[in-house]
C-alpha cells in the first residue's frame, strides 16, 4: 500500500511480532516456555496422519465408520484426536454419487486435531471466493475433474463447527493393512480438493 | 457483519495455487505469531468471536494486501491494546528499540 494511516504500526511484521512478544512476557502476560511448546505441537505433533488414520479405520471397520458419520467429534476423540478447534466435528462421506469439499469462507477454520494447520491457500482469497461459487472449476484446477451428474456438496466451516471429508476408499486395495490405507489419505483428500490413489 | 471477509462468491481474486509439500510456518516471524497468539487466546485475553472480529475490522485494502499471520498479528495488538494489557506508546517504543538495535 501506499500510505499509512498514522495510527498504523510499520510493516515489518518480523520486527512487530518481536517487540509484542518481548512486552508480554515482560509484563508476565505469557510464558516464553510456553509459547516454544506450542510451536513444536503444531509444528510437528499434530497433523494430517491423525486424519489419515480416522480415515483408515472407517474404511476397515464399518461399525466405526457408522460412528463417525453419526457423531463424528466422539469418534475422532476415540482415536485420540480431540482440543482446539476441533471440539465439534462433522465428517461427510464421498460417494460414487456425491463429492463433499470443504471452505471457510470467512475466514479459515479448519478441523486442527485431524489435519493440522490449514495451508496457505485454504486460508487466501482465491479458494475462499471461489469454493462456494465454482466448486467444479476449483476441482478441475486441483486434478479433480468430476463428471457432471456427480453432485457437489460444499460445506462453509464456521467457528463452531469443522468438516472433515471421508475419501472413497481405492479399488484394488482389499488386502491392505489399516497403516497401509492410512498411508495413501491425503491432507487434500480430507478437504475434498483431492481423491485417494492406491500406489 | 457484510465486510471484506465475507468472501463468498466474490469475483477476481485469482488463481490459487497450491504450493507442493507445503511447510507448516514459512518464516520464524509466522511461528512467533501463531505461539504468541494462541499463548493470549489460552490465557482468556479474547474469545474466539473477538480474535475474529479483530481480523474482520482491518481496513479491507489492508486485509487483502497482507498475509494470513499478518492478520493475526494486527489482531493480537488490536485486542492486547484494547483490553488494556500494553499501550499503543509501549509497542511503539519497543518497536523503535528493536529497530535501533537491528540497524
Amino acid at each position: 500500500m501506499a500510505s499509512h494511516e498514522h495510527t498504523d504500526p510499520p510493516s515489518d511484521p518480523a520486527l512487530r511480532v518481536k517487540a509484542l512478544e518481548s512486552l508480554l512476557i515482560e509484563k508476565g502476560l505469557i510464558d516464553p516456555k510456553a509459547l516454544d511448546e506450542i510451536i513444536d505441537t503444531y509444528e510437528n505433533k499434530i497433523g494430517p496422519r491423525n486424519g489419515a488414520a480416522v480415515v483408515a479405520r472407517a474404511w476397515v471397520d464399518a461399525d466405526y465408520k457408522q460412528r463417525l458419520l453419526d457423531d463424528a467429534t466422539a469418534a475422532i476423540a476415540e482415536l485420540g484426536f480431540s482440543g482446539v478447534q476441533g471440539e465439534d466435528m462433522v465428517v461427510v462421506e464421498n460417494s460414487p454419487e456425491v463429492h463433499n469439499i470443504v471452505v471457510c469462507t470467512l475466514c479459515s477454520c479448519y478441523p486442527w486435531p485431524t489435519l493440522g494447520l490449514p495451508p496457505v491457500w485454504y486460508k487466501a482469497a482465491p479458494y475462499r471466493s471461489r469454493a462456494v461459487a465454482d466448486p467444479r472449476g476449483v476441482l478441475d484446477e486441483f486434478g479433480v475433474p468430476l463428471p457432471d451428474d456427480v453432485e457437489i456438496r460444499v460445506w462453509d466451516s464456521n467457528a463452531e463447527l469443522r468438516y472433515l471429508v471421508l475419501p472413497e476408499r481405492p479399488e484394488g486395495t482389499d488386502g491392505m493393512s489399516e497403516d497401509e490405507l492410512a498411508a495413501m489419505v491425503t491432507r487434500d483428500s480430507m478437504i475434498g480438493t483431492a481423491v485417494v490413489h492406491a500406489p | 457483519m457484510n465486510g471484506v471477509h465475507d468472501l463468498g462468491g466474490m469475483h477476481g481474486m485469482g488463481p490459487i495455487n497450491p504450493e507442493a509439500n507445503e511447510p507448516v510456518f514459512h518464516d520464524d516471524w509466522e511461528r512467533r505469531v501463531f505461539a504468541v497468539t494462541i499463548a493470549t487466546f489460552g490465557a482468556g485475553n479474547y474469545n474466539v468471536d473477538e480474535f475474529r472480529h479483530g481480523i474482520e475490522r482491518m481496513g479491507a485494502a489492508n486485509y487483502l494486501s497482507t498475509s494470513y499471520y499478518e492478520h493475526w498479528l494486527h489482531m493480537v495488538e488490536t485486542l492486547m491494546i484494547e483490553n488494556g494489557s500494553i499501550s499503543r506508546d509501549e509497542l511503539n517504543a519497543e518497536q523503535a528499540k528493536l529497530a535501533k538495535e537491528a540497524a
